[in-house]
């Protein structure tokens, strides 16, 4: 069976801006896929592309099998796309709203109201879409995305404005569209979200993607550091410098003082930290001074990948 | 076309637009409001003289004036003209009240019956003209007589062009509002596109939308031939007024079109906005809906023609207060017609689904 997408050497752009450049990728039956990147990197246009909203300048795309473009009508009721805006008719309550669009796909009403309280959205069932608070807005507009029980899923910064109990509360929503045996797509600027939901990401920037594969598996190939942080105090400056410098063969003079170098010991005060390659030397060491109060393990994190592959300076 | 999702997106429409307080208040009450208003003013305002037309010379009037000079001038305004068939076209016109003759001792009055007040102040002024002159010759007899001849008025009552001109304007606003705001929004909260990613058709989407406004407009028609019947307003409908709902529907696909046209070029709610009351303002009154066109001065008359809200107003005026026939109305049907098949093709050519 060939994959659920197919992309390559996909190319799009807007006058002399080139917002997609050759890109290629495969998802998946099931998969669970992630397209990173900053603002601007081209993830949008990548999946107004294969939801079949713009025409590529280049480049095969199959979806399901199919051509998205131009405007594929056998395709359209096998994909959910939801929106980045909230997009729904004025004036109307959520189940009125879920309502309009299953009808659009033949879906009955029933299956309308079960998708309304699969989301969570009985109680607000008729409340006015405008009312809503975000993550309700957001909730609905999945449901309204899911409505016709699609194959393939399209995500758009599903999360974008959510405080955090929405965003849990939707990742497990996500979860579980995904364990329903739904392949979902989804771009998003959030690491965290990316690394706990992924299967395998894509992290995309000025068009291109930089790194694909899954994220426990990109942030092993970066290489940091481990940091580990204990409560100050606990040891002295001396022993911390010794104890940092066997972990990782260093000299001992070479560890200890500021914190900016990428391998050594810090002391800010409130943390005692070490930045080691052989966490396990250090760790085993504190076990055994009982030196452990307030211990905190940090490894690299997929915002590290995205950092040192995307760059650190601030852009508008 | 499918017929549920044809059903449920017109449902959704008109959940929408019943629930907007605004835009029901400024296309269904705000025009109302207008026609209990000036339909209120301009009933009151009848002329406090009775204009009359002398043709030839009318002996009794000189008497009346000799006898109490002064006193008829209060009553009467008098102009003289030498021509029966003129005087009486002026009569039907509406531009006077009555044309009064008098040959031998018979005073012949024509006079119009459009204003009961105007006509029952004719009769009562010239009856007592010539009573007087009955009296005041030889012997009390006279033998002066008062002939007197109803004459079609074809002109327009306030309340006849006042109803279907604010009928027409408020259709034009809520057709070309409808369609501008709509579109706008839609493509603004991307739900255009969502129906877009939705297997359902554009023609599918864009008659539900033409139905709703079409209902509102013949909703809007009713109401106002309901307030302007009442005998307070005292509209008197002519025989073919039903020609008006085919009128009603090619004015709402035409400004329609105009507002489909409006929201292609706007980039948000108020830029359509702006756009839209710009037409349609300025043509309410250069189209004959405020200032009815008998009226206006010649170059509104002339500008008029290139006005789609003229065609709109007028036609309904001759269905539903002149008595013309239903063929009258087709040539503005045309035109109204032609104009929404012109502008929706335009619209079509530079329609956007996204605002990038």
């Amino acid at each position: 069976m060939s994959a659920t997408i197919s992309v390559r050497n996909l190319r799009k752009s807007y006058g002399s801006k080139v917002a997609v450049d050759t890109v290629s990728f495969e998802v998946e039956q099931g998969e669970f896929f992630g397209i990173l990147g900053p603002n601007g990197a081209g993830k949008t246009t990548t999946l107004e592309i294969l939801e079949g909203l713009r025409k590529p300048d280049g480049g095969e795309l199959s979806v399901l099998g199919l051509p998205p473009w131009p405007r594929n009508a056998a395709l359209l009721p096998r994909i959910g796309v939801q929106l980045q805006a909230s997009s729904f008719f004025e004036r109307l309550t959520a189940r009125e709203q879920i309502r309009t669009f299953a009808s659009l796909y033949h879906v009955p009403t029933r299956r309308a109201d079960h998708m309304l309280s699969l989301v969570g959205l009985d109680d607000q069932a008729g409340v006015k879409a405008e009312k809503l608070s975000g993550g309700q807005a957001q909730r609905l507009s999945i449901a309204c995305a899911l409505v016709h029980d699609p194959e393939l899923v399209f995500m758009d910064e599903p999360t974008g404005a959510l405080d955090p109990q929405a965003r849990r509360n939707l990742w497990d929503l996500l979860r579980k569209i995904n364990a329903d045996g739904r392949t979902v797509v989804l771009t998003t600027h959030h690491m965290d979200e990316a690394e706990t939901l992924c299967d395998r990401v894509a992290i995309m920037d000025h068009g291109k993607i930089l790194e694909l594969g899954p994220p426990a598996a990109l942030v092993r190939g970066l290489d940091t550091p481990t940091r580990i942080s204990i409560q100050s105090g606990l040891l002295d400056a001396v022993t911390a410098g010794q104890l940092a410098a066997s972990a990782d063969s260093l000299p001992a003079d070479s560890v200890s003082g500021s914190g900016s170098s990428d391998i050594g010991v810090s002391d800010d005060g409130v943390s005692l930290t070490f930045a080691t390659r052989d966490p396990a030397v250090i760790l085993a060491d504190l076990a055994g001074r009982n030196a452990v109060a307030g211990l905190r393990v940090q490894g690299a994190t997929l915002e590290d990948v995205f950092l040192q592959l995307t760059g650190r300076e601030y852009r508008a | 076309m499918s017929r549920s999702a044809f059903r449920s997106l017109s449902r959704a429409m008109f959940l929408g637009f019943v629930r907007d307080r605004t835009a029901l208040f400024f296309t269904l009450l705000f025009p109302v409001l207008f026609l209990l208003l000036f339909g209120s003013l301009y009933k009151s305002s009848s002329a406090p003289r009775v204009s009359v037309l002398e043709v030839g010379r009318v002996s009794l009037l000189d008497q009346a004036e000799s006898a109490a000079p002064g006193q008829l001038g209060k009553v009467l305004a008098i102009t003289h003209t030498a021509d029966l068939q003129t005087a009486l076209a002026d009569v039907r016109k509406g531009d006077y009240d009555a044309a009064v003759q008098q040959s031998g001792r018979t005073l012949v009055v024509h006079y119009s019956i459009a204003d009961q007040t105007t006509a029952g102040i004719v009769q009562t002024v010239f009856t007592s003209i010539v009573q007087q002159a009955d009296a005041a010759a030889a012997g009390g007899k006279g033998g002066y007589q008062l002939a007197a001849a109803q004459v079609e008025d074809k002109s327009l009552k306030p309340i006849q062009y006042l109803a279907p001109g604010l009928l027409g304007w408020a259709i034009a606003s809520g057709g070309t509002f409808g369609a501008a705001i709509t579109l706008v929004n839609w493509r603004e909260n991307k739900l255009l596109r969502r129906l877009r990613l939705a297997p359902v058709s554009v023609g599918t989407v864009v008659l539900a939308r033409v139905g709703v406004t079409i209902a509102v407009a013949l909703a809007e028609l009713v109401v106002f031939m309901a307030i302007a019947t009442t005998p307070y307003f005292g509209l008197k409908l002519a025989s073919y007024w039903w020609m008006a709902v085919p009128i009603v529907i090619c004015g709402t696909l035409a400004f329609m079109a105009i507002g489909l046209l409006v929201g292609a070029f706007a980039r948000s709610q108020q830029s359509a906005t702006a756009v839209a009351n710009l037409i349609i303002l300025p043509m309410a009154f250069l189209g004959g809906a405020f200032i009815p066109l008998d009226y206006a001065p010649a170059w509104i008359r002339d500008v008029s023609y290139a006005m789609p809200l003229r065609y709109l107003v007028t036609a309904m005026q001759d269905v539903m207060a002149r008595g013309e026939g239903p063929v009258s109305a087709v040539p503005a049907i045309a035109i109204l017609l032609c104009l929404a098949a012109a502008l929706t093709i335009i619209s079509v050519r530079v329609f956007r689904w996204d605002s990038v």
